[in-house]
């Protein structure tokens, strides 16, 4: 048994209508690899906060080392050897790395130094990076590493990882885990938020399931199956989506050899893009986040036109048809960005549910609003989709994530389309709600419409897909059926590591 | 230590409160100044802001003037909050208000002085044509060269003035008088003459006009699809595009539109109240239009009250030169003082004031 690094005590933390936290308490040894475990919502991100110094508990105390603990902000966290890599990277994409690292930094020795530092760290943890590049130009395993590389460079003692994983290809995640090894068996403890369930159970000694804000349990994962650890997560049983057998129909939408630039400076341009997608398919497409999924959405949903003859509706040229035009010709689409984009955050659900299903519905004539049919257009969606909340009144940025993706997606859905386009369904949704999002796909698709679905998940891709591609730095692989298709070949298609070289070889 | 905090959402009290409190402690802060000034505040602020309406003395004059002073402010108002709206930023009305009373009142001189019904149209035509004309260089530049409309169309007021300085002195000058500057006057001249419509009470067809351009913003913002493109490519510019609205096209409608309303603003000016293309025609509704804009909160019945209330100051200021010796630019002051004050309680709506204990955070 190693001696406990910190200890948590009873910590309870509420916000207005909400306990995040409620009487949660554990220990974490030094070296050790520590799960936090838990649906979205379920207060990982409070507890980890309150660690951080970013969050101050209402209750309960923690103990470093035996000495009280209560960081009130997160320098303090930081001088005392906790550091922490969240999930939302926070870089400058016009600095370089040894810059960003040193915005990072309590007190940064000069740029120079900083750089040998910098290279230093990182090849001894395998995980190279070259200190002058310029963060715009790094994918986002690299990015992560200089989030990383921040961290290790103040010797923590206690590393916070907020789903680490969750932008990484398969190859990358292993590279990440071996340097996650090498930390631990120097005596860094790790706290490792995560709800992939194989990942926590190859790589953590000690678990923490944190269910509505309490712990339900403090386990081995290793001697747990990921059943046993996903119902401990949701407290029910899960049911995996069924999905009718149904013989593939015409092609719906083709799109041929296209290139095109991004919009956005530091985005993915698309090159040489072709695939088509049959009626009453699900086209899975894989990526790691910012190969150009966004691109390809915008495209294909309309935003971003594209030469008209080389994207086929229905064997109809569309390319040069904006969003409403494709709406009304049967293919919708759902973005990965729930508010700003999808929706408009500060408008209610009644007029979010207008925006882009005026015409389908006919929810205007004339350009003349009629509110009382778009109000029960929303009350319909709200219903079919068991969106929890008070009435379509409500703003759509007062609703929970996965709450507001149950109504973006239920609203094109409801529109009845012959094809889909959806980017991330059930990205930070919980995983009842994710399994009723990926259900209305399938169903969609069982009605005969083509589904394209655009996803990191690569276990739900595998669980709804047909068909399978993958993109990679704005290319897209050769489809694939989806049967018998192994993690290992998808990592591949993905592009594997990449550039990202491994510097393990001396410790593997 | 005070500490600010986002608030979850936009306050609904202080987003209605804000205009009475800024209008508060615009008259607060002003009387303050009166002192300072030697003028007795309460005499000074009577005289501004009640007797244009009550006294028994002014009221028979300044009452008619109010709706007069009004109308132009609510007109061109309401079309640059619907710009403002979709963060569209019309700063030229100035501009696009003089361009429309030289389009105006250019109709009206050529076919002087001939008879007809169909001139006066035809001017209105014409007014709101010139300062949607004045409107599309900034919209175009925009939308062409992705140049900065707040810029180009604050610009384009002072070439404007430029060319109204020219049209009074030259092309638009009165022959008939020898040596002096400015043109004939349209009042004079029943065909293009904007008359009282009712004895004494200041209707002209500028105020029906800008009648009809409240309700018809009233409608478009709430009841039609172009309103809601509107909010929504202000509010969520990535969702508007996702709704399929072309940011191009909303720049050309917001601007053509607020450009079109200040040009008949201009015209009814010029052939009405004003009479003639003079200098000094442009007295700065076009700007104290976003004072009103601001005040009304970018709704258009909201910017009737406004539009009202800054018509007020215009004459009150007038009275307050006239009774106290009050200096011109008081008003302005007034006035700039009232967006100072809006804009700062403003940021109560999103933020609160916390007292904390403690050291910095």
């Amino acid at each position: 048994m190693r001696v406990p690094l910190l200890q948590l005590e009873g910590l309870t933390k509420a916000y207005p209508g909400v306990v995040a936290n409620d009487d949660v308490s554990f220990d974490i040894g030094e070296g050790q690899m520590h799960a936090l475990l838990g649906e979205n919502g379920a207060g990982k991100s409070t507890l980890v906060k309150m660690i951080y110094g970013l969050v101050k508990p209402d209750k309960g105390q923690m103990t470093l080392r035996g000495q009280p603990f209560a960081p009130a902000q997160p320098s303090q966290a930081r001088r005392n050897g906790v550091a922490m890599v969240f999930q939302h990277f926070s870089l400058f994409d016009a600095l370089d790395v040894a810059e960003n690292v040193a915005l990072g930094m309590e007190n940064p020795p000069p740029l120079r130094d900083l750089a040998r530092r910098i290279r230093d760290v990182s090849e001894e943890y395998g995980l190279p990076l070259d200190p002058a590049r310029w963060v715009g130009e790094l994918s986002a395993g690299e990015r992560q590493r200089v989030e990383i590389v921040r961290c290790l460079l103040q010797d923590p003692k206690l590393l916070i990882m907020d789903e680490p994983t969750s932008v990484l290809t398969p190859q990358e995640v292993d590279i990440l885990f071996l340097t996650l090894r090498k930390l631990s068996a120097e005596g860094t403890a790790i706290l490792y938020i995560s709800h992939k369930l194989e990942e926590i159970r190859a790589l953590c000694d000690e678990a923490t399931i944190l269910r509505g804000g309490r712990k339900v349990a403090t386990c081995d994962p290793r001697e747990r199956t990921a059943r046993e650890l996903a119902e401990l997560m949701v407290g029910q049983l899960l049911t995996p989506p069924e999905r009718p057998a149904k013989p593939k129909g015409d092609i719906v939408l083709e799109v041929d050899n296209l290139s095109l630039a991004s919009n956005n400076p530091f985005g993915t341009s698309l090159k040489n893009i072709s695939f088509s997608l049959r009626k009453g398919e699900v086209l899975g497409i894989a990526g790691v986040a910012g190969n150009g999924q966004d691109e390809l959405l915008l495209m294909l949903s309309g935003e971003l036109p594209a030469p008209s003859a080389q994207v086929k509706l229905k064997g109809q040229p569309v390319g040069h048809l904006g969003p409403n035009g494709r709406r009304a010709r049967g293919l919708v689409a759902a973005p990965e960005e729930r508010l700003g984009h999808a929706a408009a955050p500060d408008m209610s659900l009644t007029e979010n549910a207008l925006l882009s299903a005026s015409r389908r519905k006919g929810l205007a004539w004339q350009g003349f609003i009629d509110w009382r049919k778009s109000d029960a257009f929303a009350r319909d969606i709200i219903a079919r989709f068991d969106v929890r909340t008070p009435g379509p009144h409500v703003l759509a940025r007062a609703l929970s994530g996965g709450n507001l993706q149950k109504f973006v997606i239920g609203r094109e859905i409801e529109l009845d389309p012959d094809v889909i386009i959806v980017n991330q369904p059930t990205w930070g949704v919980d995983a009842a709600a994710a399994s009723t999002i990926r259900q209305a796909l399938l169903d969609l698709a069982g009605k005969g419409a083509g589904v394209l679905v655009i996803s990191q998940d690569l276990d739900e891709l595998l669980e709804i897909s047909d068909s399978f591609a993958a993109l990679n730095e704005g290319r897209l692989s050769d489809t694939r059926p989806a049967k018998g298709l192994s993690v290992e070949d998808i990592g591949l298609m993905m592009g594997g590591a990449g550039d990202m070289h491994v510097a393990h070889e001396a410790s593997a | 230590m005070i500490r600010l905090e986002k608030r979850k959402e936009p306050s609904k009290f202080w987003r209605i409160a804000n205009p009475f409190l800024a209008v508060a402690l615009t008259m607060v802060a002003g009387a303050v100044m009166f002192a300072m000034l030697g003028k007795d505040p309460l005499v000074a602020i009577r005289l501004i802001f009640f007797d244009p309406i009550f006294s028994e003395t002014f009221g028979s004059y300044s009452r008619p003037q109010l709706l007069i002073k009004s109308a132009p402010l609510i007109l061109i108002a309401v079309g640059l909050a619907i710009g403002f709206k979709a963060n569209i930023w019309n700063i030229g009305a100035e501009g696009q208000y003089i361009m429309g009373a030289l389009f105006g009142a250019g109709v009206a001189l050529a076919f002087f002085p001939a008879p007809g019904w169909y001139i006066f149209p035809l001017m209105v035509l014409a007014g709101a044509f010139g300062g949607f004309l004045w409107a599309m260089i900034p919209a175009i530049l925009k939308t062409r060269f992705n140049t900065n409309e707040i810029l180009v169309s604050l610009l384009l007021v002072y070439v404007a003035e430029k060319i109204l300085a020219a049209m009074a002195l030259g092309l638009m000058r009165n022959p008939d008088i020898a040596g002096f500057p400015g043109s004939r006057d349209l009042r004079r001249y029943d065909a293009a003459h904007n008359a009282e419509l009712f004895a004494n009470t200041g209707v002209h067809w500028g105020v029906v006009a800008a009648l009809i351009a409240v309700i018809f913003a009233y409608v478009m913002m709430t009841r039609h699809m172009l309103g809601f493109h509107v909010k929504l490519a202000g509010q969520a510019p990535r969702a508007a595009r996702f709704a399929g609205v072309a940011p191009a096209r909303l720049v050309i409608v917001c601007l053509g539109i607020s450009g079109a309303l200040a040009g008949l603003a201009g015209m009814f000016e010029v052939s009405g109240p004003g009479g003639q293309v003079r200098i000094e025609f442009a007295t700065g509704y076009g700007f104290t239009a976003i004072i009103v804009a601001f005040l009304g909160r970018l709704n258009p019945l909201g910017i009737v009250l406004a539009g009202l209330l800054l018509g007020l100051t215009y004459i009150g200021g007038e009275l307050g030169q006239m009774m106290l010796q009050l200096p011109g630019a008081a008003i302005q002051v007034f006035q700039g003082m009232l967006l100072f004050f809006l804009l700062a309680l403003d940021f109560q709506t999103n933020y609160r004031l916390r007292l904390t204990r403690g050291a910095r955070a």
